[in-house]
C-alpha cells in the first residue's frame, strides 16, 4: 500500500493554479525530495496532503486515509513541519514537547523516553529549560522535528526544513531524516537546495504546479538529458552562448558559473566546437565531458516545457 | 472532546499569559486601575458648585441666606463681588457657574411683606449641572423662606400661610442617601469585566496566526471545541479573579451596601464572563491579527456597556428606538442584576428575566465561537 498516493491533485486560488494535476505514488519508508523553484507549488502540495487545504480537484490519500473525507485520521498519523518556524518561542524546550505530546495524546508512560529521545536528537541535552526563542536556527529546526515525531507518525512532511540553516547543521538534519526512514517512516521533504536532492531515494521535480519528472537522482541524471553534456569556457561569454545555441547538433546551452554547459546530440561533435566558435570571433577552450548534475537536468526539463508550451 | 488535549492547551495558554507583560498588565493591573478611576471619577452627584455672590444689602438676613447656600456643601461661595458687571465678567471667566444676587432692600421688604425675590443665575453650558444646581437652589430658598415665615408668623401672631394641609415627606428606598456612587460602582464591575475579558481573549487566537504557530496547531488532531475550551479556561479563571477583586472593592472599599447572595452574584458573573470571553475569542478567530481583533473587541463590548447598559445614562430616558437596541446589549442585564443584588438583595428567582437573557446570550456566543474555527488555511 502506498504511504502517499495522489491522483490529479489540483489546487486553484482564484484564477491561479498552484498545483496542477499532480500524481504521486510514494511507498512506505521512502525519502522523497520535492524540488522546484520558489512558487512552484511545493508548499501548497504538502499543505493539501496534510489536510490543511481543500483540493479543487483530484484526490489523495495519506497513510491510507483520504485527505478530503477523513482529514482528522490523516492528522493523527502524520507529522508536519511548516516552512515558517512554528514552535512557541515563549515556551521552553520541554514545555513545547509537553504541549505537542498532549495534543497527540502520547501515553504519559512513554512521554519521558520520547522527549528524552527528541532532546538528545536535537542536541539540546542540558538546555531543556531554555526558552526556544534563545536557540539558534539549527537547534530550533531539530527541536521542531522532535516535536513532529513525538507521536511516532507513519508519514512525515517537512517543508523546507533546512532553509536558513548553516551547512553543518543541514548535514546533521539529513542524517536524522535517514535514521527515521530506516525505522519505516515515509518522508516527503521539500527543498530548494539542489545538493540536498542527492540525499533522497527519489526526487519529484515540480515546476509551475506540475510534476516535471520523478525518479532516483541517478536515473534522473542519466535518462532525461537525451544527449551528452560538455563544459567549456568561452570569451566573450554572451557571444559564445548565442553562437552555440544557433549551431546544428547543439540541443541546449546554458551559462553555469564562469563557463558554459553544452548539451550535444552526439559526443563526437564536441571536438569541432572551438573551431566553429573561432569562426564567429569567440575564443573557446576544448570541451570537457562532464556528468550532469540534477541542476542540469532541472534546467533542461524546465526549458523544454517552456519551449513546448 | 479529549480532556488531555484541552488541558495541554489550557496549560500552554497559562504559561504564555504569565510570560507576556501585555496580557499580564491587562489581566492584573487594568482592573485595579479602572476600579479607582471609574469608582472615584464617576459620580452624578453635584457638589461644591462655585457661586459668586453679589450681596447688595450685606445684612444679617442676607448673610444668613448665603450661609444656607454654602453650609450644605452644595455650593461654595468663591467670590463676593461689588456689582453686576463684575458678576458677568466672573461668569465669563468661569470663576463661577452660578451667581446669587440679593437686593439692597432684602430685609426691609421681607419683614414688611413677608415675601421677597432673590436672583440666581446659572451658566447653562453644562445643562445637567445647571439642572441639578437649580434644584438645589430652589430647595435651599424654599427651606429658608419656610423658616422665615414660621418665625414671621410667630412674631405677627398669624398662622403661617405657606404650610399646606398636605405635607409631602419623600422616602427613598434601597439607596437611602441617594448616593449615585452606590448606583454606579456595582455597574463599574460590568464595565471592567467587559473591557478585560474581551481584550484578553481577542489576542489569543490572532496571536497564533500572527506568529505562525497556528499552521502547526491545525496540523494536529486537536478539535475546534478542545481549542476553544482550552483557550477560554485560563481566561475564565482570570476573569473570575478580577471580578472577585472588583466586587470586593465595591463592597469593602467603596462601602456599597451588599444585601444579596454570593451564589447569585457568582453564577451571574460567570455567565457574563463567558459572554465577554466568548466574544473576544470569536473575534480573534475571525480577525487574524491581534490589533484588529482587540480594537473590534473594544467597540462591541466596552462601548455598548458604557452607553447602553444603564451604567451612567438611564435607559428609561432614552428614545424608544434606542431602548429597543439596548435589549440586545447583554451588559444591561448584568448591570441590572448587579444593582439588584447589591442594593435590593434580590434573590435569583426575582431576577429570572435578566439571568435568562444573560444565559441565552452566553449560549449563543459560545455556540458561534465553537463553529467559527476551521482547521483549514483556505
Amino acid at each position: 500500500m502506498s504511504a502517499i498516493l495522489a491522483r490529479g491533485l489540483t489546487k486553484r486560488f482564484g484564477a491561479f493554479t498552484a498545483v496542477d494535476q499532480l500524481d504521486l505514488d510514494i511507498a512506505a519508508g521512502e525519502v522523497v525530495g520535492f524540488i522546484g523553484p520558489n512558487g512552484a507549488g511545493k508548499s501548497t502540495t504538502i499543505r493539501l496532503l496534510c489536510g490543511l487545504l481543500r483540493p479543487s480537484a483530484g484526490a489523495a490519500s495519506v497513510a491510507g486515509f483520504d485527505i478530503a473525507r477523513s482529514p482528522e485520521a490523516v492528522r493523527a498519523h502524520i507529522g508536519y513541519m511548516s516552512q515558517k518556524f512554528s514552535l512557541y518561542a515563549d515556551l521552553t524546550v520541554r514545555e513545547n514537547l509537553r504541549f505537542f505530546a498532549g495534543l497527540y495524546r502520547v501515553p504519559a508512560s512513554q512521554f519521558e523516553t520520547r522527549s528524552a529521545f527528541a532532546i538528545d536528537m536535537a542536541g539540546l541535552t542540558g538546555r531543556e529549560d531554555a526558552l526556544v526563542r534563545t536557540l539558534a536556527g539549527g537547534w530550533k529546526q531539530r527541536l521542531a522535528l522532535g516535536c513532529a515525531i513525538l507521536h511516532r507518525p507513519r508519514v512525515l512532511f517537512l517543508d523546507e526544513p533546512t532553509s536558513g540553516v548553516e551547512p553543518q547543521a543541514r548535514r546533521r538534519f539529513w542524517d536524522l531524516i535517514h535514521d527515521l526512514a530506516a525505522d519505516g517512516v515515509t518522508i516527503l521533504v521539500s527543498t530548494h537546495y539542489m545538493d540536498e536532492a542527492e540525499y533522497c531515494n527519489r526526487i519529484a521535480l515540480i515546476d509551475a504546479g506540475r510534476l516535471v519528472a520523478m525518479g532516483s537522482p541517478g536515473a534522473l541524471r542519466g535518462r532525461h538529458l537525451g544527449g551528452a553534456l560538455f563544459e567549456l569556457e568561452g570569451e566573450p561569454l554572451g557571444a559564445a552562448l548565442a553562437a552555440l545555441r544557433q549551431m546544428p547538433g547543439v540541443i541546449d546551452a546554458a551559462i553555469f558559473g564562469d563557463g558554459l554547459h553544452v548539451l550535444l546530440r552526439d559526443a563526437e561533435g564536441a571536438t569541432a566546437l572551438p573551431e566553429k566558435l573561432h569562426a564567429q570571433n569567440v575564443t573557446a577552450t576544448a570541451p570537457r565531458p562532464i556528468a550532469p548534475s540534477l541542476e542540469d537536468v532541472f534546467v533542461q526539463l524546465v526549458s523544454h516545457r517552456a519551449a513546448s508550451s | 472532546m479529549k480532556l488531555r488535549r484541552l488541558l495541554a492547551i489550557a496549560y500552554k495558554e497559562t504559561l504564555q499569559v504569565w510570560r507576556d507583560p501585555r496580557s499580564l498588565a491587562i489581566a492584573l493591573l487594568m482592573p485595579a486601575m479602572q476600579m479607582v478611576l471609574l469608582g472615584y471619577g464617576v459620580s452624578l452627584d453635584i457638589r461644591h458648585v462655585p457661586l459668586c455672590v453679589y450681596d447688595q444689602e450685606q445684612s444679617q438676613a442676607s448673610r444668613a441666606l448665603i450661609a444656607d447656600f454654602t453650609d450644605g456643601g452644595w455650593f461654595d461661595a468663591v467670590a463676593y463681588l461689588p456689582n453686576e458687571r463684575a458678576l458677568r465678567a466672573a461668569m465669563d471667566r468661569r470663576t463661577c457657574t452660578g451667581a446669587l444676587t440679593i437686593p439692597v432692600d432684602f430685609t426691609r421688604v421681607l419683614t414688611s411683606t413677608g415675601a421677597e425675590n432673590v436672583q440666581v443665575v446659572f451658566d447653562a453650558t453644562d445643562a445637567n449641572t445647571t439642572n441639578v444646581a437649580t434644584g438645589y437652589a430652589q430647595g435651599i430658598v424654599a427651606q429658608a423662606s419656610a423658616d422665615f415665615q414660621t418665625r414671621w408668623g410667630q412674631a405677627h401672631a398669624v398662622p403661617p400661610q405657606t404650610r399646606g394641609v398636605v405635607d409631602l415627606q419623600p422616602r427613598v428606598w434601597f439607596n437611602e442617601g441617594l448616593d449615585s456612587r452606590n448606583f454606579i460602582v456595582p455597574a463599574v464591575v460590568a464595565v471592567i469585566l467587559a473591557l478585560v475579558g474581551a481584550q484578553l481573549t481577542s489576542l489569543t487566537v490572532a496571536r497564533e496566526w500572527e506568529r505562525g504557530t497556528m499552521e502547526q496547531l491545525i496540523s494536529t488532531p486537536v478539535t475546534a471545541l478542545e481549542l476553544m475550551f482550552g483557550k477560554l479556561a485560563p481566561y475564565f479563571l482570570i476573569g473570575m479573579i478580577d471580578a472577585a477583586f472588583c466586587l470586593a472593592a465595591t463592597a469593602f472599599w467603596f462601602h456599597v451596601p451588599f444585601r444579596g447572595s454570593l451564589v447569585t452574584l457568582t453564577v451571574t458573573t460567570a455567565l457574563f464572563a463567558l459572554v465577554v470571553l466568548g466574544i473576544g475569542y470569536l473575534l480573534s478567530v475571525r480577525i487574524h491579527n491581534q490589533v484588529g481583533a482587540s480594537q473590534v473587541a473594544l467597540l462591541v463590548t466596552l462601548l455598548p456597556t458604557i452607553l447602553l447598559s444603564g451604567y451612567t445614562f438611564p435607559l428609561d430616558q432614552m428614545p424608544v428606538a434606542v431602548q429597543g437596541i439596548s435589549l440586545f446589549v447583554f451588559a444591561r442585564y448584568y448591570v441590572t442584576i448587579l444593582r439588584a443584588v447589591f442594593l435590593k438583595g434580590s434573590p435569583l428567582a426575582l431576577l429570572a428575566v435578566p439571568v435568562f437573557a444573560l444565559a441565552l446570550t452566553a449560549a449563543i456566543i459560545i455556540w458561534l465561537a465553537a463553529r467559527a474555527f476551521r482547521k483549514r488555511l483556505d
